[in-house]
């Protein structure tokens, strides 16, 4: 069973600091997370949820506490150390889908395979840009696409790597619900397809019903 | 309120980059501002001293005696002056000086300082050398290697040193007369024979007292002016010196001007960026009620401040830079000029002001007119701005800063002309360069994308970066290589065996001596030819002194000769020569450049004056002279036998590679008379003048350089938000520091080796042009071009990264919602 575990949180807390003193943003948290499981983290705002999300893909270090991620200690890493973790197991949809503007559909697609140094990523990137239905629009840039699109797109670049884990944070919080429901749609068929982990941080419990497993928090804490 | 807002918006970084360029922009025109200021007051100190007098009666021939006498009986101070270039010995060592024969009274007007050592600080006096003393200057002193107590050969005279001259008033103002000057007492100059009938000399009477006895003096001297003579006054003189001095601040003031312009389009596009980002802020304090002056107040009294502390900081550059100048020109110009005044800091700051109202201005008033309405719809900005408002303030700011430092109507337009052109050439290369960087990205590596996908994104911040090093960089290339090829043709006029000797002054009746005396220091001598000194008064029968074009001609005296054969170095492009059957015949060749400068046809009558005997001759001829062959020559050539009446001298060149100094002065010391140039040494100091100005031109264009910074650290700083963005998605995504610094490093590296192929390119056919019209001999010179282009990409590559590495370092985490 242990061999299954992709993603674990041992006791992780992050504390920053405010004028009115240190503040505890995620308090003692465990868990773990197992391959090709899909997971809810979900909360009212303010509950801590996106800064789990961080802490759990490495974006940032916990104060206190251990984080596995793929079989890696992410606190014994330094930022480099768990950059290139991240390029070689982590893939990510955003709320505001982060597509960099002066790169093409197909060139944000092809871009977690560039930085793993991968020869093959143009074609990969096309045939994934096929899955989602956008390869007419490789060529175009984010300004010239809708943002379901943009959404496709970024969801495209998150599963062209097949990653370990799929870190979606409110994925249709910048969509209206028929778009939103689609992009969920098409989220979970690459997450099967591909048989990726996914963890998902959303405040709409609907979504989060989808996920095998949900995780709630409040004030920092699991729930 | 201003001053927190200040404080607050320091931290942003668009008013430091803002602050930048300002202080860049002041310091560039402080530094010449204060450089010329100081000359300026020098000369305006030395006006009245440059003459050693009020006025000054000169003439190549000796002064009648009435001429004084006069100037005594309307109760006028009078002194004499004769001056000559001969050459001074102390035992073997030898220098061309220029003696000085005055008598008692010298200097009427300033004073002459005196000390025991060459180079000590002068102790002002009143007398002059006493009967058979002299007194070398610093810089004689020390090439004869002569101190006070010791002995100078000075023509036939021995004279003892009794003092080392520091200062006299009528050294040349600022700029340092080439030779060095001896001082000695009018009555030993006869027993020096140096005096020969066709000697080079200056005669001068000086005159001091009161202006209405000088006035009186003035017009009874008007009718009995003789050919040659000239009677100048300081109002005469000054204006000479005041106008070269300022000819050289205009030009040093040209190349500020460069800088100053590209911290003007760092300015507007710091403004550009300050309007973006406070959008949204005046928006907010609108909706809370703060009225439309008050947000204008607010801001203009914030660039105020910026401009007030960016003016002190940029004078103090300015300061440190002009005392750098005054030091790569040592020796050119005098280092004990006055201090400036405060003028150019007052400048400075009208400048900085100048910028601030016509660059930053216009984004002011916008963010003055965005609607409070913006709180809810982001997307509403402020009315777009009216074109002529936008244009007209940044075009009346570089046309008012531009005339107010070249301070003429035409050169400032031919510099804007310029400027356009160039500008406009760096602009179309800089966008189809840019372009062709994006179309080759795709087969690029990730980081080398990332940074030519950034080059193409912010295309025009990318154009304005190129075209600002390109500036930059084409107007060092153009003046290094000029530079070079100017020293290098002076070099190459002087090949082995060319003539490095000038004998002129050699007696009519001597020169079968000093010839055979010449060969037998194992010189190998040229032709030698007669030397007679005239004047051409009229052509075709109307007066060159009626023609206004000519009266420059009309002033000065001719070197003309005689000669049967033409020099292999004379070719003849119009009539014919002349043969043995020509020989006393009023006929005229002249040199190409002469009938070019008078607009001369073959036959045209020419009337000349040769020491009060006039006379006429036919254009039989005109030749194109070599010049550079260093063998004598000249402009006007007669006949032999035409001229016979003339009593001339001779002159001649010679290649003499000297062992020791012995034989040119044994040479010497047997024909007194006779003056030598060394024209090794003439071309040498000359080449270090230039060399000199163009170190100080060069170290001023640097600062175009340091402006050019100020443009990319405000483009840098205007797509800030952009790239902070982007490196956080990046890093999201797994990019490491190396491949964000790596990507940084392609792009500016990129934009470098843009601007500088381009800036290599237009300087290639910039410098072609500008030494077609100077006349030199043009080389491509692939060393330089490669320096200059790695040069643009080490310095825009080090600067870029250095300015977008804090941005880069952004926090991953920022791309969660």
């Amino acid at each position: 069973m242990e061999r299954d575990i992709v993603l674990s949180a041992d006791r992780v807390s992050k504390q920053v600091s405010s004028p009115e003193g240190p503040l505890t943003i995620v308090r003692d948290v465990s868990f773990v997370i197992r391959a090709r499981e899909s997971v809810a983290i979900a909360g009212p705002s303010g509950a801590g949820k996106s800064t789990l999300l961080a802490l759990l893909a490495g974006l940032e270090s916990p104060s206190s506490g251990r984080i596995c991620l793929a079989g890696t200690d992410l606190t014994s890493l330094d930022e480099d150390g768990r950059a290139r973790l991240r390029a070689e197991q982590v893939g990510f949809v955003f709320q505001s889908f982060h597509l960099i503007p002066a790169l093409t559909a197909l060139e944000n697609v092809m871009l977690p395979l560039e930085l793993r140094g991968r020869s093959d990523a143009r074609s990969r990137a096309l045939e994934i840009l096929a899955r989602v239905g956008l390869v007419a629009r490789a060529g175009h840039y984010p300004r010239q696409l809708s943002g379901g699109e943009q959404q496709r797109v970024a969801m495209a670049r998150a599963a062209v790597g097949e990653p370990s884990v799929l870190f979606a944070d409110e994925p249709t919080g910048n969509l209206d619900t028929v778009t939103g429901e689609r992009i969920i749609e098409l989220l979970f068929e690459l997450n099967a397809d591909a048989q990726t982990t996914l963890v998902l941080v959303t405040h709409d419990a609907a979504l989060a019903s989808r996920c095998a497993r949900v995780l709630k928090m409040e004030s920092g804490m699991l729930a | 309120m201003a001053w927190r807002a200040l404080r607050r918006e320091w931290r942003s970084g668009e008013l430091a980059v803002l602050w930048a360029s300002i202080v860049v922009a002041v310091a560039a025109l402080t530094g010449v501002g204060f450089l010329v200021d100081r000359i300026g007051r020098a000369v305006q100190a030395q006006a009245n001293e440059v003459l050693a007098a009020d006025a000054r009666l000169a003439s190549p021939e000796p002064l009648a005696s009435e001429l004084q006498q006069h100037a005594q009986q309307l109760r006028l101070r009078t002194a004499r002056l004769i001056t000559l270039l001969s050459v001074v010995y102390n035992g073997e060592t030898s220098q061309l000086a220029n003696v000085r024969a005055a008598t008692e009274g010298y200097p009427l007007r300033g004073t002459i300082s005196a000390a025991e050592a060459p180079f000590a600080k002068g102790v002002p006096t009143r007398a002059i050398p006493a009967r058979g003393e002299c007194w070398p200057d610093s810089r004689l002193a020390a090439a004869v290697g002569v101190s006070v107590g010791g002995m100078l050969d000075v023509g036939a005279l021995k004279l003892r040193v009794s003092r080392i001259l520091i200062n006299r008033p009528d050294q040349g103002s600022t700029f340092v007369e080439f030779a060095p000057a001896l001082l000695i007492n009018d009555a030993d100059l006869a027993a020096t024979r140096l005096v020969q009938p066709a000697s080079r000399m200056q005669y001068n009477l000086l005159l001091a007292g009161d202006s209405q006895a000088l006035l009186d003096y003035q017009r009874w001297y008007k009718p009995r002016t003789r050919s040659g003579e000239r009677l100048e006054t300081v109002a005469d003189a000054s204006p000479q010196i005041d106008e070269a001095a300022r000819r050289a601040g205009r030009f040093l003031a040209l190349a500020s001007l460069v800088a100053v312009l590209l911290c003007a389009v760092a300015v507007a596009m710091s403004a550009r960026s300050y309007l973006a980002r406070h959008l949204d802020a005046v928006a907010l304090m609108k909706t809370l009620g703060a009225p439309r002056r008050l947000v204008l107040g607010v801001h203009a009294l914030e660039l105020l401040a910026l401009a007030v502390s960016a003016t002190l900081l940029g004078a103090a550059g300015g300061w440190l830079t002009q005392t750098w100048l005054l030091r790569a020109l040592a020796g050119f110009l005098r280092t004990d000029l006055p201090p400036a005044g405060m003028m150019p800091v007052l400048i400075g700051l009208t400048v900085a002001i100048a910028m601030l109202a016509g660059f930053a201005l216009p984004s002011l008033l916008q963010l003055t007119r965005v609607p409070a309405l913006r709180v809810l719809r982001r997307d509403t900005g402020p009315p777009p701005l009216r074109l002529w408002l936008a244009l007209a303030p940044a075009l009346l700011a570089v046309v008012g800063i531009i005339y107010g430092t070249l301070g003429q109507w035409q050169l400032s337009l031919y510099f804007i002309l310029a400027l356009i052109g160039t500008t406009a050439l760096l602009a179309t290369g800089g966008f189809g360069l840019v372009r062709l960087a994006g179309r080759v990205r795709s087969r690029a590596g990730i980081a080398l994308r990332h940074g030519i996908a950034n080059l193409s994104r912010h295309r025009v911040g990318s154009v304005v970066q190129v075209v600002a090093f390109g500036l930059a960089v084409t107007l060092l290339l153009v003046l290094t290589t000029l530079r070079r090829d100017l020293i290098h043709d002076w070099r190459a006029t002087l090949p082995p065996g060319v003539p490095n000797y000038f004998f002129v002054n050699i007696p009519s009746e001597q020169r079968a001596d000093f010839q055979a005396a010449l060969s037998a220091t194992g010189a190998k001598s040229e032709r030698m030819l007669p030397m007679v000194r005239g004047r051409l008064l009229a052509i075709n029968g109307v007066a060159i002194g009626d023609r206004p074009e000519h009266s420059d001609m009309a002033e000065r005296e001719q070197n003309l000769t005689w000669s049967l054969e033409l020099g292999d170095d004379n070719r003849i492009t119009e009539g014919r020569w002349w043969s043995s059957a020509d020989i006393g015949k009023p006929l005229v060749s002249l040199a190409t450049d002469f009938q070019e400068s008078l607009k001369l046809n073959l036959g045209d009558h020419l009337q000349f004056d040769v020491a009060g005997e006039r006379f006429e001759a036919t254009v039989a001829s005109f030749r194109k002279v070599k010049w550079d062959s260093f063998r004598p020559n000249f402009f006007i050539v007669f006949p032999p036998g035409y001229l016979d009446f003339a009593s001339g001298s001779y002159m001649t060149s010679a290649r003499y590679e000297p062992v020791s100094g012995a034989g040119l002065t044994s040479l010497v010391r047997r024909f007194p008379s006779v003056s030598i140039f060394n024209v090794g040494d003439l071309l040498a100091q000359v080449r270090s003048v230039i060399d000199k100005a163009a170190t100080a031109v060069q170290s001023v264009f640097a600062f175009t350089l340091l402006a050019g910074v100020t443009v990319l650290l405000a483009a840098v700083q205007a797509s800030r938000d952009e790239r902070r963005y982007e490196a956080a998605i990046l890093r999201a995504l797994g990019a490491g520091r190396g491949m964000l610094m790596g990507s940084a490093l392609f792009e500016f590296a990129g934009l470098g080796l843009l601007a500088g192929v381009l800036a290599a390119t237009v300087a290639a056919f910039g410098g072609l042009l500008l030494a077609q019209a100077l006349e030199l001999r043009y080389r491509f010179d692939a060393p330089t071009w490669l320096i200059g282009v790695a040069g643009t990409v080490v310095i825009m590559g080090i600067s870029g990264y250095l300015a977008v590495r804090p941005v880069l370092e952004s926090e991953p985490r920022s791309v969660l919602s």
